[in-house]
């Protein structure tokens, strides 16, 4: 066994130019993450230098058999932490070999937005707060919990410590680690209410860099739990009843309400998030309605509120905004299983684009 | 010979940009118990307990070890800070981290953060957030390199101490000219035992039943005599790493009971390195798949409880003559046993109940080298004429930052009138 680990662990470098690229895409589900890897000859730091490549879409439910090429555009680097040296993870999206992004795609749109002049030049920023449950291996029953029964009731586990209390703290460690090392900004992490559950954040991230993070920190961190042997599952309420589900916060700001007498323009939004709050929870991920109860720090999936420091409202507006007057406010509907394309782009699209 | 003892004031860590990333202590110590147990094959019931690192089945655990102690110094200028706080109990530790872009000195240069207090019963939900001030940094030992813990207390968005922030009155305490003045010295003797997960009995006893009576278990070596010695000193460790002012570590008379000193400590520098080792114990804990508990009377009957005891001198003390010092101190405490009672502990009438090297807890008494008192002052204290007195009252599970304040406050600033102060002394057949 350690000959196997001295084999992962060589240092290419020592012996040779190439590196490995491993190509990462979403799946047909919109939430199952793949990969392959290649050999490239040397180097690479610019996305737009790597080949483009292709995949088998008849196995991931993008495309039929008889027609089954996607092609992979590598769109964002980031350093591999598992082989290290100067090996890279390459972040994709998928097209018709006719060029077209083919419909589980959600980062073209996405990007499209990004673009648009008056949405670039409000420099929109996103802080990520993934949550998400560590399950047992075959039983698919949260860490720590016992075979056929349940933990004490929540109250004790929320940034918890101690062996009663806090279960699978080295998958977040690790994760932590490895992602600060992949370049990707994650800011923090604590553990979460429900005994299994935890979250990291990801951010301030600029328009469409805000999905890359999360979606390559996803990856590490399905990369890691499978080392660690449990699933990592982001299904917003993995166990019904008196435990909380998982969300993915998104807080949001633009330039204009960054600045002075910024606190006029974020109410504006929240005005334009209230006209539009079905169009959007449509968008924020399956099976949302389980979680976004009205209980367990959620407001109900039906009305649309707001409020400063209030955490059972659909946006919360944090006591350091209102208290200066400019700053950032958070949407709390998006579920663990949102596509951070999506939500971040349609944000950006209904706050500063739509006009009611 | 001062020196020596005088405690060091730097416990603030100074992380200079340059210096070089060490790897934590425990990291090799973590690697080398879990090869053990890779080589085993499968864990075993004859190790006194195992890595808790949750396992692999494909024997690769050795690459998330890599990326738990991945030294990220090459890549990045970026650092983790862990904000410790307790929580609505009063006992309950809580942390989280965050990553921090620039090399910084002292806690005044982190930035303030804030959580959701109803989560920990310290809030309402429509209006959560409770903010955290760091007070003091230590060295990460569970991350290395430049990373680092923080002592945190907590506050309302106004700005107010929050209830359950115990530090914020000690520190008022501790700021006053008359207290400065006198330079308290603390020596904190925290007991703790350990309790097999999932049961809750202590560690090492069989289950469904008892451990030959006490006797053998106090400082003892064997198998049969000593339970979890590896979370003991991979604590010791970890907290001399961190910057704790950890002077030294024993077994207990209970067996699977243990304890470890802070000290010499200044002010509220105890209160924080308390609060500290009490979290990177917890920690140790949680990794060895063991359950800490600070209860003071964890079983019923012939067995001991857990303490705190709370050694502690002022200048005046130290100095030649210090003696009467210590009587009028302990003067003052008699005539404030109730309040200093109420605030050494929930639980501690189990404990304190004259048997086990306790003093009863409605008495107050105090004498030279002996444990049934409520104060004890030791032998060679009386010899030289100066010393410091040891309160033997605080429960394990005690807030440093109250006892700590209390007792500088009842015996600095508290002035008994003098026919109260006539009566105790007669009582305590004390010439002041």
């Amino acid at each position: 066994m350690s000959l196997l680990n001295d084999l992962i662990n060589i240092n290419l470098s020592d012996s040779s130019e190439k590196i490995i690229a491993e190509y990462l895409w979403i799946g047909g589900s919109g939430m199952d993450l793949r990969s392959k890897a290649r050999t490239l000859p040397g180097p690479v730091t610019d996305p737009a230098k790597l080949p483009k490549w292709n995949y088998d879409g008849s196995s991931t439910g993008q495309a039929p058999g008889d027609d089954s090429e996607v092609i992979l555009y590598p769109q964002s680097i980031f350093k591999d932490p598992f082989r290290k040296g100067n090996n890279i993870l390459v972040m994709c999206d998928a097209y018709t070999p006719a060029g077209e992004p083919i419909p589980t795609n959600k980062r073209f749109n996405a990007a499209q937005i990004f673009s648009n002049p008056a949405v670039a030049a409000e420099v929109p920023w996103y802080g990520i707060e993934q949550e998400y449950t560590l399950l047992q291996k075959d039983i698919n029953w949260p860490l720590g919990w016992p075979v056929g029964g349940f933990p004490g009731p929540q109250g004790p586990y929320y940034c918890g410590v101690g062996a009663d209390k806090s279960f699978g703290r080295d998958v977040v460690d690790a994760h932590y680690k490895a992602c600060l090392y992949a370049g990707i900004n994650i800011s923090g992490i604590n553990g979460e209410v429900m005994p299994g559950q935890w979250e990291f954040q990801v951010g301030p991230s600029v328009g469409i860099s805000a999905g890359d993070e999360v979606w390559v920190a996803r990856y590490i961190l399905e990369r890691i739990a499978e080392i660690a042997g449990v699933v990592v599952s982001f299904d917003p309420k993995p166990i019904p009843g008196d435990w909380n589900g998982a969300g993915a916060h998104t807080n949001y700001s633009t330039k204009s309400m960054r600045n002075e007498g910024g606190i006029a323009v974020i109410k504006k939004a929240i005005e334009k998030l209230g006209l539009r709050h079905k169009e959007h929870i449509a968008a924020y991920g399956e099976g949302n309605e389980r979680r976004l109860t009205g209980r367990h720090e959620t407001a109900d999936i039906h009305t649309f509120s707001w409020g400063v420091a209030n955490r059972g409202a659909s946006i919360r507006v944090g006591r350091d905004t209102e208290k200066e007057g400019k700053g950032y406010f958070e949407d709390r509907r998006p579920a663990s299983n949102m596509d951070p394309y999506v939500v971040t782009s349609m944000i950006a699209e209904t706050t500063i684009l739509w006009k009611p | 010979m001062a020196q020596i003892l005088a405690p060091s004031s730097q416990w603030q860590m100074r992380i200079a940009r340059n210096s070089a990333p060490a790897s934590p202590m425990t990291a090799k110590m973590w690697s080398s118990l879990v090869l053990k147990q890779n080589k085993k094959g499968t864990a075993k019931s004859s190790a006194k307990f195992r890595v808790f690192a949750v396992k692999s089945e494909n024997g690769t655990i050795n690459r998330m070890e890599d990326l738990l102690n991945l030294d990220l110094t090459p890549y990045t200028d970026s650092f983790i800070a862990e904000y410790i706080w307790i929580g609505g109990s009063g006992i309950d530790l809580r942390s989280k981290s965050r990553t921090i872009s620039k090399p910084i000195e002292h806690p005044s240069e982190l930035p303030k953060w804030n959580y959701d207090g109803s989560s920990t019963g310290q809030a309402p939900g429509e209006d959560s957030e409770v903010i955290l001030y760091p007070q003091a940094i230590f060295k990460d030992p569970f991350r290395g390199g430049n990373n680092i813990l923080v002592m945190c207390d907590t506050y309302t968005p106004q700005g107010e101490p929050i209830p359950t922030n115990k530090r914020h009155r000690a520190a008022e305490i501790f700021s006053n000219k008359k207290v400065v003045d006198e330079v308290p010295w603390f020596g904190i003797e925290q007991e703790y035992t350990l309790l097999q997960t999932n049961v809750k009995w202590p560690l090492g006893w069989p289950v469904g039943g008892y451990p030959g009576p006490q006797g053998p278990y106090y400082c003892a070596a064997g198998a049969d005599k000593s339970f979890g010695r590896d979370i003991s000193d991979a604590h010791y460790k970890a907290c001399l790493y961190a910057g704790v002012n950890v002077s030294g570590t024993n077994g207990e008379v209970m067996p699977g009971q243990w304890e470890y000193q802070v000290g010499p400590s200044v002010g509220i520098d105890a209160g924080d390195h308390i609060w500290i080792s009490r979290y990177i114990l917890e920690r140790i804990t949680e990794q060895a798949g063991v359950v800490l508990s600070l209860d003071p009377k964890p079983i019923e009957g012939d067995w001991n409880g857990a303490g705190c005891h709370t050694n502690y001198s002022t200048k005046t003390m130290r100095e030649e003559g210090g003696y009467e010092a210590i009587k009028k101190a302990i003067l003052n405490l008699s005539l404030r046993h109730k309040e200093h009672i109420s605030a050494y502990g929930e639980g501690n009438e189990r404990r304190l109940t004259g048997k086990h090297e306790t003093a009863s807890i409605d008495t107050f008494s105090w004498g030279v080298a002996n444990r049934g008192c409520s104060i004890r002052v030791g032998r060679e204290t009386e010899k030289q004429g100066k010393g410091y007195l040891e309160d033997r009252r605080p429960a394990s599970n005690m807030d440093p930052y109250v006892v700590t304040g209390l007792l500088a406050e009842t015996t600095i600033l508290y002035e008994p009138s003098l026919e109260a102060e006539a009566l105790a002394a007669q009582k305590l057949s004390l010439n002041v």
